[in-house]
């Protein structure tokens, strides 16, 4: 059956062009992938090959016509000796059964994203959490570090699952640069606890492969400011590949590690990657400030089958909170925590911001306010329920972040609470953050630069007018 | 599906030739390379009728997916493998099952090469439910678990570390599997791959490292982009062996193939295979190609094309009829066909696809 030549379009946005020239003239004889003309937009020349064999039997268009359009039968070939003269192409379709039929173009209305499927949206009479379950009825309580909390949760889950294991600088001989990972290479080897050389892309990289293979790693950046030369792979090779693969090929991987500022160490080692992680979808962000939440949500991240970022901060590691025994306390990724009640407005933050918001809190009691304090624990998927359940009941709110003002988390929690709360509100939502400069160095510009109580408690005493 | 439905491994292997046949590509690339030389390895003629068929298969369907982008029936981004066939049929000749495969954005005639279904791949193509990431990936974007093909991957150079990762966990798991880690010579400048070098060669990890040499990182000439063009001594100070292998000659690929393999198998670590070939296309489905004459396009088509060795030699070596060609090639365009049949009419993802496969639900407890 003779074959169509179809003008082709060199990009989706190409609807006509002009055939430049025919390389090929009627009565030749061509190959599939045989170049036969050249056609030209404005943009760029490209060549018509062949996708069959046979004789060039009839050329439709001659050389040199301008604003051919796309899919215009431009040629015909045959078989040898195969009568073309009902070939001439009014309809592609009957020709070529690839291209669809004219009617199918009729003009289609925009499609819009199914809302049944979104991600679900915070019902009007919003539900906080209950956390009051999590800690075992009757369990001993330890006293813990925050860094202790995290080797345990590591050394746990390693002891339950072989493909666990731990990579990054330092972790294994020298006990990790912050000593989290203290004990571990004794326990559980060099193959299971391994140090990189100095190369965050590379053995991020590493990292995200073993886990497309089914591994499940710990990946420990000293810091995560390091993370930013591996970024690429936390974002386009973790986060992205299970929707790019259609669901087939997840990364069940952790990236752990000190995020945010510590003490004079200057611009860069001092930032709060918080809101860069949780703008992405496919991620899960975690940075807990407690030493329970620290141990029980690092070992969920650790089961997690998909990439957690866990934030964790150099000043909370000496920090020491109870923390249950046994090796199976989990907390919940996503969800929130109400740390401390009260009525008269909320504090919501995160991290290391929970020392801000439980500070003021105390503050305003002794002036008469009694803050509702909530501790968010995983930024990303946020528990705003938990928030927008507050705000109902305290009309006021103050978020706090240790991050940049500009599309923070902050931002964010705002905004959520303006869409779902807004008749609630009795105030506009204030928040606390760091100062938009990069960290200064000096002892009292970098004081400066981060929130403190006083400012966590002026914000309250704003938005309840007092 | 039957129609589809393939094997791709070769037949039983011989033993490789005595005497490897190294490095025989001159420097400035494939285009140097002289006719066969009395050490290049022999295949019998269910090797080279293997070879023939697989290569075939990926040219029609990179030629119908030409078309069909012309079309309007496939859009973005369109990189066709057009010309390189002989570099993944080789490897994947040389492969056992388990090893896992893993490339860069030209990665059609991977997929194929691994044993994927073509009406799979060309679904994708189009953006249909029936493609291998149900329409959410694109060309660039395709993996399956099943067939060890891990994708598929748009950032230059980041599937070399992915891919010393899979081979990070072959090595952790000690279940003496490969790696195949595919990048171009374009890639081969990124920061990463160093990176990748050193941890697999401080730790051994059983990966080859196949650098497709095309000549062009789509519009640049290695030679404009790279103080080192012979990309075979690119491991050179990680201690990593490497070896530049015409990439046109099938033959010639599987045999490399073979050695290195079974160096990074047998717990020696990684290896490096520069295999220096030709994509006939563009960089992509709009590329005029101004950076190159049409001359030299032609005289590799002409000259090295490398199925049309193994056709000349499945007629003069083995004395296969026209006849018995003939029909490969209606078997292989009727696979291609019914791979553009089905991917043209397969009905695009269900609107709710859009929030599906985000996150994966976490077991309880």
């Amino acid at each position: 059956m003779p074959i169509d030549i179809l003008m082709p379009a060199l990009s989706p946005t190409m609807e006509e062009g002009k055939l430049a020239k025919w390389l090929k003239k009627e009565g030749d004889q061509v190959k599939a992938g045989d170049i036969i003309a050249e056609i030209e937009t404005d943009k760029a020349t490209m060549e018509v090959e062949a996708v069959d064999e046979g004789v060039l039997a009839k050329i439709l268009v001659a050389d040199g016509t301008e604003n051919v359009a796309v899919n215009t039968p431009i040629g015909i070939i045959a078989a040898e000796g195969e009568d073309v003269s009902t070939a001439a192409a009014a309809d592609p379709a009957k020709i070529n059964p690839a291209v669809p039929a004219p009617a199918a173009e009729a003009p289609k209305q925009e499609e819009v994203a199914p809302v049944a499927s979104a991600p679900q949206s915070v019902p009007a009479q919003a539900k906080a959490y209950d956390s009051s379950s999590e800690f075992p009825a009757g369990a001993e309580l330890v006293s813990t570090t925050v860094r202790e909390a995290l080797r345990d949760a590591m050394a746990e889950e390693m002891r339950r699952d072989r493909d666990v294991f731990v990579m990054g600088e330092e972790v294994a001989e020298y006990q990790g640069a912050y000593k989290v990972t203290q004990g571990l290479l004794q326990e559980f080897g060099p193959k299971r606890v391994i140090d990189t050389p100095i190369t965050e892309h590379g053995f991020a990289g590493i990292g995200v492969g073993a886990a497309l293979s089914g591994l499940k790693p710990i990946v420990e950046f000293m810091t995560f400011n390091f993370a930013m030369q591996a970024i690429d792979h936390i974002i386009n090779s973790a986060a992205k590949t299970l929707y790019m693969s259609g669901g087939q090929m997840g990364a069940p991987i952790v990236f752990r590690g000190p995020n945010g500022a510590a003490a004079r160490v200057g611009a860069q080692h001092s930032h709060d990657y918080a809101a860069w992680y949780s703008n992405v979808p496919g991620l899960k962000v975690v940075m807990p400030y407690s030493a329970s939440d620290a141990k029980g949500l690092l070992k969920s991240a650790i089961r997690d089958p998909n990439p957690v970022i866990f934030l964790e901060n150099e000043i909370m590691y000496g920090k020491s909170f109870d923390v249950p025994k046994g090796d199976d306390f989990l907390i919940p990724i996503g969800k929130a925590k109400v740390v401390r009640p009260g009525t008269d407005v909320t504090i919501v933050s995160f991290g290391i911001g929970m020392t801000y918001a439980l500070g003021a809190a105390e503050a305003l009691a002794k002036e008469g306010i009694e803050a509702e304090v909530i501790d968010l624990r995983t930024i990303r998927p946020m528990d705003i329920e938990t928030v927008i359940a507050s705000v109902q009941k305290t009309n006021r709110c103050v978020a706090v972040e240790e991050g940049f003002p500009q599309s923070g988390v902050t931002a964010e929690i705002g905004m959520k609470i303006m869409e779902a709360a807004f008749d609630y509100l009795d105030a506009p939502v204030a928040r606390v953050t760091g100062k938009d400069v990069p960290m200064p160095y000096a002892a009292n510009l970098e004081k400066l630069a981060l929130p403190n109580i006083g400012e966590v408690v002026a914000a309250a005493k704003a938005v309840c007018y007092r | 599906m039957a129609v589809a439905a393939r094997k791709s491994k070769a037949p039983a292997q011989p033993k490789a030739a005595a005497k490897p046949a190294r490095a025989r590509a001159g420097k400035e690339g494939a285009g140097k390379v002289e006719g066969a030389l009395s050490n290049t390895p022999t295949f019998t003629k269910d090797e080279d009728l293997h070879a023939y068929r697989e290569m075939l298969l990926i040219r029609r369907f990179e030629e119908k997916a030409g078309q069909m982008y012309g079309m309007g029936l496939i859009g973005g981004f369109c990189h066709l493998y057009i010309g390189q066939e002989a570099v993944v049929i080789g490897m994947q000749m040389a492969s056992k099952d388990g090893d896992q495969v893993i490339t860069g954005y030209r990665d059609h005639g991977h997929m194929l090469a691994c044993g994927m279904e073509s009406r799979g791949v060309m679904a994708e193509l189009t953006g249909r439910r029936g493609g291998y990431s149900r329409g959410k990936g694109g060309s660039m974007h395709m993996f399956s678990r099943e067939k060890n093909f891990y994708g598929g991957h748009g950032i230059v150079g980041a599937q070399v570390s992915l891919g010393t990762g899979l081979a990070f966990a072959d090595w952790y798991r000690d279940d003496k599997t490969v790696s195949l880690t595919y990048f171009g010579d374009g890639a081969a400048n990124q920061g990463q791959v160093y990176e990748s070098f050193n941890m697999a060669q401080l730790w051994k990890l059983p990966v080859v490292f196949v650098i497709e040499n095309n000549r062009y990182a789509m519009g640049t000439a290695v030679s404009r982009a790279s103080a080192q063009t012979d990309f075979s001594r690119r491991g050179v100070s990680f201690g990593i062996p490497g070896e530049q292998v015409d990439g046109m000659d099938v033959r010639a690929v599987r045999e490399a193939a073979a050695r290195a393999i079974e160096h990074a198998r047998s717990g020696k670590g990684p290896y490096i295979l520069e295999m220096q070939t030709y994509r006939y296309r563009g960089h992509s489905m709009s590329d005029p190609a101004k950076y190159r004459s049409k001359d030299e396009v032609q005289r590799m088509r002409e000259e090295h094309d490398p199925i049309e060795q193994v056709r000349a030699r499945l007629i003069r070596d083995f004395k296969i009829g026209e006849d018995e060609l003939k029909a490969i090639d209606a078997k292989v365009r009727e696979i291609v066909n019914d791979a553009a049949e089905f991917a043209t009419h397969d009905p695009e993802p269900d609107p709710s696809e859009l929030y599906t496969d985000i996150l994966l639900e976490a077991a309880r407890g």
